[in-house]
């Protein structure tokens, strides 16, 4: 047991959990990794390429090594950082990547073999023979490459997304963000303070240094009570700032109760959009390595994070430990450790002029130049003036000064500069507006410093915001300066680890140096540096200097490296939230939704439509008999069709007509009141945009209909054209889509039908013929909309009344015409009627065809100006000679298929003899056989000609005669009847 | 220094102290007869290509970054060639055949990976869409497959089939689509075309154009002038920036897409997967990454960043398509400079000025383009006149209405 | 991001929809004498700068205005919002 007196543990309660099965305790207030620590465990994982054993390197969100699959069954969490989960009653976790066991690890193997391994050693191999490489090479890279593993399963827990506003965000509950915190909280300031830490308090719970003569956590406490009962701040712990987006929008993830065994009513995380008119960067700093000869064995890690160890975590890696540093705060690691009882064997600092600060030996101008310990450390060799010895100590902090953490300065592509003094990355001056640095992560490093410079950045947002605020009284504190000597790697012919996750050592950055991959770009996506989990937290600066090293330049002559969110690896399913599966879009109901479902209508998604496709009876087994019976009985009775998904704009004012005039390529200002006018919209580049109807209720009133895909779009498009275009006419839309419910009653006996239900209203041919259209009353005083429109090519009308009747009107139509055979129809029959007729549905309205095309050219008015008008003329549309037409198979039992292209019997199928495709085809009882509608170069001057209709994707390919697109009433008697 | 496994065990015996630059850092020379503007995949491919296939010499390829730093060092990494438009299809399929025999050409393992693509059908009428395309794929003389549900749940199990909001119905599959390491490929071009004398030369920006009499004398650059007989410029999402300084507008945009990546896992997915109710693409590298792409942000930008709001739409396509990807973790989201055309499709042509040609428009896709885009501005850099499969790619085809819109969403951008 | 709305004050970019250049509310004279060619420009070509670009946004999940909104493509700083009826307005004035 390595379990140390005091810390931040709560011993008064235990907590059991398992690591690779077996059976462990630690306290609340553990993190995995100290508790694994306090229980004598060294070994947590093992690196990507070269399977090495690995312990646990830090004590926060920057972890390279110990990553564990958390959880298990469907909340398995591959990569989980041991050093940030939070311990709770039985956890679980298992180490990952290696097989059999994390002792003993078969692909151990690359190890030995790493001569050969190094890096970009792939892309000067596998390639021959050719084939291998998906047979053989790559897929045993990909079986050993990864890391953890996924559960295959959904995902159970829910999650949550929200917005929250505020004058200043602050971003980290270190001393720098609590003194931030502390100005703008007494100001009454909106203040929120995120902290990725469960615990607040950053650094300050990892040192024994006081404020005021007092525990920190003495401060940190009253803080805390305060901020607690001030209505204007929210303090959210366990929450990461993760990205600075445009405009002072903040992303963060609260982990809700990632600390619960299980999140019971909770959502697990939250994704939170912060925005904040100014926010303080408190995010602190990360210790970085000095990278030396097998400088990764379990039981070598950070300095600073051995001490947090000891200090928060009452947990050590080893009773005997050594320190190697080269700056003074290594030191602080030994004097602590060594006053929590811990033998320190030696402190090796690099530096010549280094003096013992407690009782401890010191070797000044000493170098680590090796280790011993298969899976944990046994010893060290130092090195000093040519002098070699081996030191036995079970662990070695190792600390090669502390890179401020910038990241989030750099996400709107700012560039840190380089700090000679510091030998550090600060902040650069094109960090995000309104994104104030300040403490460790603006290169302050004494706790008085820090604390000073929270309140003042506070201070300066405050004033920039116009709210009044006075300074705080900061508690006294430790004022020490921070020397740091630019050493960042130890010269030695071993391997050396500058990146531990991903195997890059200092070889790898000479190979990369040799080949010309210099520029800081190359280099890491040539050795993979920085690329890992860890994102390069503590090898990036490491391997920059590395490379400066080997090109003889600076650090800042060498290059920077800047990062990209997510500041910490971010869940998938937080970002998605609660919109997945089968709430991954909205779904629209049409207003006969309800009834249709009682009547048992298998729905069928159109875009976030949810439509009736049919409605099958019970003697029907095949979706084919229900859909020709529906659409027999619109040829032969009537039936009814809930159209209402249809877009609906009501267009009113004086211009209305010349307004339509302009968008419609045909004449719609001429159109009489109370008659119905087909319309065809172009797009301004001159191709079909969409089709529809135009009532004109008034004078200066007139409803149009679009296309169900379309509705959004075409509404846009007016209101651009309204405002954008022609600002000057008088004229008003909106869209009411969702207001009106829609049926279609169509069928030789509708006239009878709906003559039974609307109040005193003449439906004779004369009175309300074809195209005819007029606001009434139905049902005994419910105010309605009548169209007398066909889109299946019989007798038919389109009623609308308002959204919440429909179903009462569906209703109603159903009983009032069960003798004359009222049917319901779905979609599929809708689009059978409508291909029999000739219609032209989203298949022939795709975004690529000409008015010409679709046979509608006779619509584009010549006589006056429409948005496409002039783009339609130019050669390329309107010397395109496809034309719709008509198909039928040449044997009864014939296939047609849509998506076939069409050929000249007996020419070589291939792009350059392509003359058409098939774009929409059914079964038409009508026709009695498959019929289909396609586009055919000259189309419309080959009726009758046989074609090949090839469908090489099926191996199907079948003969069909050309006939005009109207397979019903080409005269259109019976429209008009 | 051929490339070898052989060799890489040769150096390994000595201590891996024998390797050499893949390419020379050498200074720009006063004068060529070729100078390339932009050192990305396709500026690279040009190059490459001017030298071997044409027989070219005394060539420079000036990049204001370094090497390999435009959306070939940042994309999805998708390669395929099933295309609907006869205008495109060609193309693409001799981009295909080139990606085949790449990394015996180049001796670079570029990781081409032919796992195959799979883009799902959810409704009738995208299944018919999809049966067109596909039978123009194999018009063109390319592979292409209709998957039913069933035989796409025995491929890739782990799909919402049960619980969706839009129901798989299918897919189109084709079993040559895949993968290619794509920081490689740029590596591999580069270093073919160092070894056959091209000058590659970082850091140099192109500030300007020397044009005398509607002729092309040559360029300016932060690294000073520098003649050239003729300049193609291939700069992807800068194009409206730097063809500005020959006073052309552009039929285009630029837009910001992001790309997302996960930490790394064991191998699930086997090829690439696109959803189509939603725009979203999705593989995973030979490391574990799950590499994920969705919309563009939809407003121009230089900024080479996006926002949330398409961070959580892909996020929630992703989820939607796969529910299992949810308890990984995305690693790391960048984002590229997309130069997207008004109709989708890309622009390899001469310009009205003599002795400047243009290549650009790739939108989204012009990773997968890489190998033929080179080849055909090679070709037309060389002789003149344009590649057979690249004809259509003309910069008049939006005044005389010959249009390529594959989606068919017509002058918006950020709609293809 | 967030759009300065002249009249709703600050509104998440996720209301709107982007319709591009603001050019886009200069249409050509369609009789003008080489319309075709005004109309192809009009259509297609764009300045695409990098730095101010004025842009056309419709709030479409709110007040339905389309706005003209003056921005940076390079840092996405918000210059300036109008509404783009005012604007189209005051251009024709002005042309007339």
């Amino acid at each position: 047991m390595t379990r140390l007196s005091g810390g931040l543990v709560d011993r008064s309660q235990t907590l059991n959990f398992t690591f690779d099965g077996k059976q462990y305790h630690g306290y609340p207030g553990d993190t995995l990794a100290s508790a694994l620590l306090a229980n004598g465990v060294r070994l947590m994982g093992r690196s990507f390429k070269y399977h090495r054993p690995r312990g646990v390197f830090s004590a926060g969100s920057e972890e390279p090594n110990a990553l564990v699959e958390l959880r298990s069954g469907a909340r398995q969490e591959p990569n989980t950082r041991a050093t940030v989960a939070e311990l709770f009653e039985g956890l679980v976790a298992r180490s990952q990547n290696r097989w059999p066991s994390l002792g003993f690890d078969a692909l151990a193997v690359n190890d030995l073999l790493s001569p050969f391994f190094t890096a970009g050693f792939y892309y000067k191999t596998f390639m021959w023979p050719k084939a291998f490489w998906e047979m053989l090479y790559e897929p045993a890279i990909r079986k050993a490459a990864g890391l953890g593993s996924l559960s295959m399963q959904a995902d159970p827990d829910a999650y949550d997304k929200g917005f929250l506003h505020c004058d200043v965000l602050v971003i980290g509950g270190g001393p720098a963000g609590l003194a931030a915190v502390l100005t703008a909280a007494r100001s009454g300031a909106r203040v929120i303070l995120a902290d990725e830490d469960f615990r607040l308090g950053g650094r300050l719970l990892a040192e024994t240094e006081t404020l005021d003569g007092a525990p920190a956590t003495d401060w940190i406490s009253a803080l805390e009570t305060e901020f607690e009962s001030l209505p204007n701040v929210r303090v959210m712990r366990r929450t990461t700032v993760f990205g600075v987006f445009d405009h002072g929008i903040y992303g963060a993830v609260e982990r809700v109760s990632d600390h619960l065994a299980e999140p019971g009513d909770k959502v697990r995380q939250t994704l939170w959009r912060i925005t904040a008119k100014r926010a303080i960067l408190a995010s602190g700093a990360t210790e970085r390595p000095i990278a030396f000869a097998d400088n990764d064995r379990p039981g070598i890690m950070l300095a600073g994070a051995m001490r947090a160890y000891a200090n928060r975590w009452a947990a050590c890696p080893s009773k005997t430990i050594a320190v190697f540093t080269n700056n003074d705060d290594g030191h602080r690691t030994a004097r602590d450790l060594a006053a929590k009882g811990v033998h320190v064997a030696a402190v090796i600092d690099a530096r010549r002029e280094a003096r013992a600060r407690g009782d401890y030996r010191v070797i000044a101008g000493g170098m680590v130049t090796g280790s011993r310990g298969r899976l944990g450390l046994r010893a060290i060799e130092v090195s000093t003036n040519g002098r070699r010895e081996w030191i036995e100590c079970g662990s070695l902090g190792v600390s090669g000064g502390w890179n401020p953490n910038v990241h989030l300065t750099s996400h709107h592509r700012g560039r840190p500069v380089w700090n000679e003094a510091l030998q550090a990355f600060l902040p650069g001056a094109d960090g995000p507006a309104g994104l104030l640095p300040v403490g460790a992560a603006a290169g302050h490093f004494s706790t008085a410093q820090t604390l000073r410079s929270g309140a003042e950045a506070a201070l300066r947002a405050l004033t920039e915001l116009a709210i009044a605020a006075a300074p705080p009284v900061l508690p006294q504190s430790e004022e020490s300066g921070y020397g740091v000597a630019p050493i960042f790697h130890v010269a030695g012919k071993k391997r050396a680890w500058v990146d531990f996750q991903n195997d890059v050592t200092v070889k790898d950055l000479k190979i990369a140096h040799a080949e010309n991959m210099r520029p800081v770009e190359h280099l890491k996506r040539y050795t993979t540096l920085g690329m890992a989990t860890d994102q390069g937290k503590t090898s990036n600066v490491t391997g920059l200097a590395v490379m400066a090293e080997l090109t003889g330049k600076s650090i800042p002559e060498t290059g920077t490296t800047i990062f990209r969110p997510p500041y910490t690896p971010v869940t998938i399913s937080v970002l998605g939230g609660g919109d997945t599966g089968p709430h991954f879009r909205p779904r629209r109901l049409t207003p006969t939704h309800n009834w249709a479902e009682a009547q048992g209508a298998v729905f069928v998604e159109t875009g976030q439509w949810m439509r009736a496709e049919y409605f099958p009876r019970q003697s029907e087994t095949h979706w084919r008999q229900s859909v020709d019976r529906e659409t027999k009985a619109v040829r032969s009775a009537v039936g009814l069709c809930d159209v209402s998904t249809l877009g609906k704009v009501d267009v009113q004012g004086a211009d209305a007509g010349e307004f339509l005039n302009r968008l419609y390529s045909n004449v719609m200002d001429t159109l009489k009141v109370g008659r119905v006018r087909y319309g065809l919209m172009l797009r301004e580049d001159g191709f079909a945009y969409d089709d529809g109807t135009c009532a004109r209720l008034a004078e200066d009133h007139y409803v149009v209909t679009t296309t169900t895909a379309n509705a959004g779009l075409v509404y846009r498009n007016m209101e651009f054209a309204r405002q954008c275009l022609w600002p000057e006419l008088d004229v008003q839309v909106i869209s009411t889509t969702d207001a009106w419910a829609q049926i279609a009653v169509a069928g030789p006996k509708s006239r009878a039908l709906l003559t039974r239900i609307v109040d005193g209203f003449d439906l004779s041919n004369d009175a309300f013929p074809f195209m005819a259209c007029a606001e009434l009353v139905v049902c005994g005083g419910l105010r309605a909309r009548l169209f007398r429109i066909s889109f299946s090519g019989e007798l038919a009308f389109e009623i609308a009344v308002p959204a919440r009747y429909g179903h009462a009107l569906m209703e109603r139509l159903m009983q009032a015409g069960a003798d004359l055979g009222a049917t319901p129809y779905g979609v599929e029959a809708l689009s059978v009627l409508r291909v029999e007729k000739g219609h032209v549905g989203g298949s022939e309205l795709n975004g690529q065809s000409t008015a010409a095309m679709l046979g509608l050219g006779k619509m584009v008015s010549q006589k006056k100006d429409a948005i496409g008008a002039v783009m339609s003329r130019r050669e390329g549309l309107a010397g395109d000679i496809r034309r719709i037409v008509g198909l039928q198979p040449v044997e009864r039992a014939g296939k047609v298929v849509a998506g076939s292209h069409l050929f000249t019997v007996g020419a070589p199928q291939n792009l350059d003899t392509d003359q058409g495709w098939i774009t929409s085809a059914c079964y038409s009882p009508h026709v009695g056989s498959m019929i289909g509608l396609g586009f055919l170069e000259n189309g419309d001057q080959r009726i009758g000609e046989v074609i090949v209709a090839a469908n090489p994707v099926e191996g199907e390919s079948e003969r069909l005669r050309i006939v005009p697109a109207h397979f019903v009433d080409p005269e259109g008697a019976r429209l008009r009847d | 220094m051929k490339f070898s496994g052989f060799r890489v065990f040769a150096e390994a015996l000595k201590g891996n102290t024998g390797w050499r630059p893949l390419w020379r850092n050498p200074e720009p020379k006063s004068d060529y007869d070729y100078v390339v503007v932009g050192g990305g995949g396709h500026g690279l491919a040009t190059a490459y290509y001017l030298a071997k296939t044409f027989g070219q010499s005394r060539i420079a390829v000036l990049e204001k970054g370094w090497l390999g730093s435009g959306n070939i060092g940042r994309n999805t990494t998708i390669i395929r060639s099933n295309y609907l438009l006869p205008g495109n299809e060609p193309f693409y399929e001799f981009s295909m055949k080139l990606w085949e025999g790449l990394e015996q050409e180049l001796n670079f393992n570029a990781m081409v990976s032919q796992r195959g693509v799979i883009n799902l059908f959810h409704s009738d009428s995208q299944h018919d869409s999809f049966r067109r395309r596909a039978n123009a794929v194999i018009l063109a003389g390319a592979d292409a497959r209709l998957l039913s549900r069933e035989d796409l749940r025995a491929m890739v199990p782990f799909l919402n089939f049960d619980n969706a909001r839009f129901p798989i119905r299918g897919a189109l599959l084709q079993p040559r689509g895949g993968t290619a390491r794509h920081d490689g490929v740029a590596w591999g071009y580069a270093r073919g075309a160092d070894l056959r004398g091209v000058d590659l030369i970082q850091n140099c920006e192109v500030t300007g154009f020397r044009i005398v009499d509607g002729k092309i004398r040559g360029v300016e650059t932060s690294r000073g002038y520098i003649g050239a007989g003729k300049v193609g410029v291939a700069v992807a999402g800068s194009s409206g920036r730097v063809m500005a300084m020959a006073g052309m507008r552009l039929p285009m945009e630029s837009h910001v897409l992001q790309a997302y990546v996960s930490e790394g896992l064991k191998p699930i997915l086997p090829g690439v997967i696109t959803f189509g109710a939603g725009h979203f693409y999705i593989s995973q590298s030979d490391k574990g990454g799950l590499v994920f792409g969705g919309d563009i942000d939809g407003y121009n930008s230089y900024a080479q960043r996006g926002n949330l709001p398409v961070v959580e739409h892909a996020a929630e396509c992703g989820l939607a398509l796969m529910p299992m990807i949810g308890r990984a973790r995305l690693l790391r989201m960048w984002g590229g400079l997309m130069d997207m055309s008004m109709d989708g499709s890309p622009i390899i042509d001469r310009t009205n000025i003599e002795g400047l040609f243009f290549n650009g428009g790739w939108c989204i896709g012009g990773f997968k383009a890489t190998p033929a885009s080179g080849y055909s501005f090679a070709h037309l850099l060389a002789t003149g006149s344009p590649h057979e499969t690249a004809r259509a790619y003309r910069l008049d085809r939006f005044s005389r209405g010959y249009v390529i819109d594959e989606t068919g969403t017509g002058a918006h951008p950020n709609l293809h | 991001m967030l759009i300065p709305h002249p009249i709703l004050g600050s509104r998440d970019a996720r209301e709107f929809t982007y319709l591009g250049d603001v050019r886009l509310v200069d249409r050509p004279d369609p009789t003008g004498p080489d319309a075709e060619a005004a109309f192809c420009d009009y259509v297609f070509l764009r300045d695409n700068p990098a730095g101010v670009h004025r842009e056309l946004w419709f709030h479409e999940q709110g007040d339905r205005s389309c706005l003209v909104v003056t921005r940076s493509t390079i840092t996405h700083d918000i210059l300036g919002a109008e509404l783009a009826r005012d604007f189209a307005l005051a251009r024709k004035r002005g042309g007339e």
